[in-house]
């Protein structure tokens, strides 16, 4: 436990902290640009410069060992300047263009040239060369905007294990992208948006769909719908200045409305429906292992997470077969929007124009992948990420925080507690317990307020069992049976559980996996910046949302019942399957 | 496996049994750690260059991402993605080097071969690559044909060096007093 001066304050840290982690834990603030807590420090943007005593040099604090008698200074002169040359050397180089770029006021750069008090710009030279990569429906790189500080790298090969993104070529050439400069969609990219979620300029982000949003809306002859994800709620207040893990759930609501669509309403819906065919998928699958004695693909993987699900088709096409056949909530709701929904109002599939409000960037890509045209159409036609609903309210001129609370339209609007739970890691699994636990035994899961504990939270890959006891008679085979179940979050813990299984080290029934660490709620798509302490937050704000529900579990939603009743019938049944479910494709890994 | 016969080599071996060799390569070097760049330098003795097929199955047999390998590649002017020439004649450009003339012989050569840098002759006899110091200071300016290292190099030599490697050209070899060391 080092005892050392940073300025004028004592400080006493935990044996192997660096002298930045002690000048936060003690107050003081130290810019940075390149750091990420917990996952990069590497002194390569050199914004982080303090002085200590003895040394010859300023050193990097995010790198420097804080040890005992130390004596640190993080404001005097020499750092000062040094700090505003590493910034205005950064500046020179940048190919930026604030008033346009897609993160003014937002950007850790423009915020730190202001911090620093920079006011022109004395180094002139060549700007790094732009070149914008608009190959992947998901992202845009410009590398132009650039600064080096590779922490797109290290998300993408240490916490996503994709490794998309590496430096490329040398010197002043340098550039953070797939193997030698080409696009993202040449590559084993899953659109994660990972990268895009910790850029601290404009140098990745979402690939924009705010247009052609605009242009439906602005379409008589289109009945604009709109869906938005469980994990939105959460966190679209941010994008106001709102603390994270504000509920805005009817704030939202009413916001869409005001914008003009002439349906609002959710992707919870058409969680509560995943449930119900998932669950129904487990249990046949279970019923062929256990019963039958059948070659049967266990476990079951979830298949809600579009990056997640890119991820086995490249890398692990061996397990395909494993992964569950349902669509995710979003293309669910598109393919019911587009028939069931638009049968009852007496349009044609392409006379409904589906919007879905998502946390993350890879559900633009998978709005497109061609088989997800159960209607005849495209099933979804525009994708947002959390970000841009943010802009498209504010493009509007609507006051958000002034909004009254709202309610999503009845019919694919209405859900239980359980949808909206899937934007935490381990919801799904809970909101799947929730329902296969009652079916198979007739008595509700005898857990604490519903909630499944040992799965919650923001550990990379967690693990419980369920033994099913007093089961009904349809499923007397389970008597006594323990289901083991896996949670992961972010595919680096994804790998390393599926490499577990395939070394058969470990074995389960059914895994759920999101693809980005914590669940939805730390989507690619969601408001800048997501740390640790955020996702907690978001977390809290989604388990209260479900807490408040006066239905708690999917199968109890009525809207559900009313949609088998009229239309699909039986979970897995004939008109399920065209719709509601899907295929997947091995893929290359390099 | 279809095979056909490799562009860059001499063709006298074909493509399988290159990469049957570089497999056995591979194989060696799996567990090692920091194999990458020692597997490039003898995937590039064996083919000439690194085409992509080869980069790919290095990446794969090695479990390194295919941006990393590519990012390993890019980096080191060493590394070359393009079929080469029979002799590569690298011109040291280092900071000894160049006060002493580096420059002057790298224009002589590229005037001679009719190639700017990074380019293969179109007889496929000599390609171009300029080095950042070969650590052979004490002998600038430096050039390196193939595995020769040739001192004290005037512009005014240049002609006499690259006749030595011409195939079949009539010419007694090795005739100039900077010699090979």
């Amino acid at each position: 436990m080092p005892k050392l001066m940073i300025d004028d304050k004592e400080v006493i840290v935990a044996d192997g902290s660096t002298v930045l982690e002690a000048a936060r834990q003690s107050g003081i603030h130290i810019p940075t640009l390149c750091y990420l807590e917990n996952i990069q420090a590497i002194g390569a943007c050199r914004v982080c410069l303090v002085e200590v005593e003895g040394a010859k040099t300023l050193v990097t604090s995010c790198t420097m060992p804080a040890t005992e008698n130390m004596k640190v200074f993080t404001r005097t002169k020499r750092v000062r300047e040094a700090r505003r040359m590493v910034v205005e050397l950064l500046l020179s180089e940048h190919d930026g263009n604030c008033q346009t770029c897609d993160r003014n006021n937002d950007c850790e750069l423009q915020a730190l040239a202001n911090e620093l008090g920079i006011r022109d710009l004395p180094y002139e030279g060549a700007r790094t060369k732009a070149g914008r990569d608009t190959s992947t429906p998901a992202l845009i790189r410009d590398s132009g905007k650039c600064i080096k500080c590779r922490r797109c790298v290290t998300v993408c090969n240490q916490v996503q294990s994709v490794g998309a993104l590496f430096p490329q070529f040398r010197g002043f050439k340098t550039e953070m992208a797939p193997a030698f400069g080409q696009n993202l969609a040449n590559v084993a990219c899953v659109q994660c948006g990972q990268c895009a979620a910790v850029c601290p300029v404009g140098a990745i982000s979402e690939n924009p769909q705010l247009d052609r949003v605009w242009a439906a809306l602005d379409d008589p002859s289109k009945t604009v719908v709109v869906q938005t994800a469980p994990a939105v709620r959460a966190a679209l207040g941010e994008c106001f200045g709102m603390a994270p893990g504000t509920r805005v759930t009817g704030k939202m609501v009413a916001a869409l409305r005001r914008l003009g669509f002439d349906a609002v309403f959710d992707t919870n819906f058409t969680a509560d429906l995943t449930i119900i065919e998932e669950g129904a998928e487990l249990l046949k699958r279970l019923t062929l292992a256990v019963k039958e004695k059948q070659p049967t693909a266990l476990p079951q993987f979830t298949s809600c997470s579009p990056g997640w699900v890119k991820f086995v088709e490249h890398f692990y096409p061996e397990f395909i077969p494993n992964l569950s056949t349902c669509k995710s909530p979003q293309q669910m709701f598109g393919a019911v929007a587009k028939t069931y929904w638009a049968e009852k109002i007496g349009k044609k599939p392409e006379d409904v124009y589906v919007v879905s409000v998502m946390p993350c960037t890879a559900k633009k890509y998978e709005a497109q992948r061609p088989e997800m045209n159960a209607s005849g159409v495209q099933d979804v036609d525009a994708v947002l990420t959390t970000r841009e609903l943010g802009r498209l309210i504010r493009e509007a001129g609507i006051d958000f925080a002034s909004l009254p609370d709202e309610t999503a339209d009845r019919l694919l609007g209405f859900s239980s507690g359980a949808a909206d739970i899937f934007a935490n890691t381990g919801g799904v699994m809970e909101a799947a317990l929730r329902t296969v636990y009652e079916i198979v035994t007739g008595r509700e899961l005898p857990l604490e307020n519903l909630h499944v504990g040992p799965i919650a939270g923001l550990d990379g890959i967690k693990e419980t069992s369920v033994t099913l006891n007093g089961t009904e008679p349809d499923f007397a085979f389970l008597e006594g049976v323990t289901v083991k179940l896996a949670v992961a979050s972010g595919l680096g813990n994804a790998r390393t559980l599926l490499d577990r299984i395939k070394q058969g080290k470990a074995s389960y029934h059914v895994v759920e996996i999101m693809t980005c660490p914590g669940g939805c709620i730390g989507g690619g798509g969601q408001p800048r910046f997501t740390t640790d302490e955020v996702r907690k937050q978001r977390i809290q704000a989604i388990y209260s949302e479900d807490e408040a529900k006066q239905v708690r579990k999917s199968h109890d939603n009525p809207k559900i019942k009313q949609i088998y009743g009229e239309y699909l019938k039986a979970p897995l049944g004939e008109r399920s399957h065209h719709l509601l479910h899907t295929c997947y494709v091995a893929r290359e890994k390099v | 496996m279809p095979t056909r016969k490799c562009n860059g080599c001499d063709g006298k071996s074909d493509h399988g049994v290159l990469l049957r060799r570089l497999d056995k390569v591979l194989r060696e070097y799996r567990e090692k750690p920091g194999a990458l760049i020692p597997v490039l330098q003898i995937a590039q003795g064996l083919f000439g260059y690194l085409p992509e097929t080869v980069l790919k199955r290095i990446s794969l047999a090695l479990e390194k991402p295919y941006s990393e390998v590519a990012g390993v590649v890019g980096f080191y002017s060493f590394f070359s993605r393009m079929p080469r020439g029979q002799h590569v004649v690298r011109v040291c450009l280092g900071t000894a080097c160049y006060v002493r003339g580096g420059k002057q012989v790298l224009d002589a050569i590229r005037k001679q071969l009719g190639i700017e840098v990074g380019e293969t002759t179109a007889d496929g006899n000599f390609s171009l690559e300029v080095a950042r110091c070969f650590g052979a200071c004490g002998l600038a300016p430096a050039i390196m044909v193939d595995n020769d290292t040739h001192q004290r190099v005037k512009a005014a030599r240049v002609q006499d060096i690259l006749s030595q490697y011409v195939k079949r050209v009539g010419k007694a070899k090795g005739r100039s007093k900077g010699g090979k060391r």
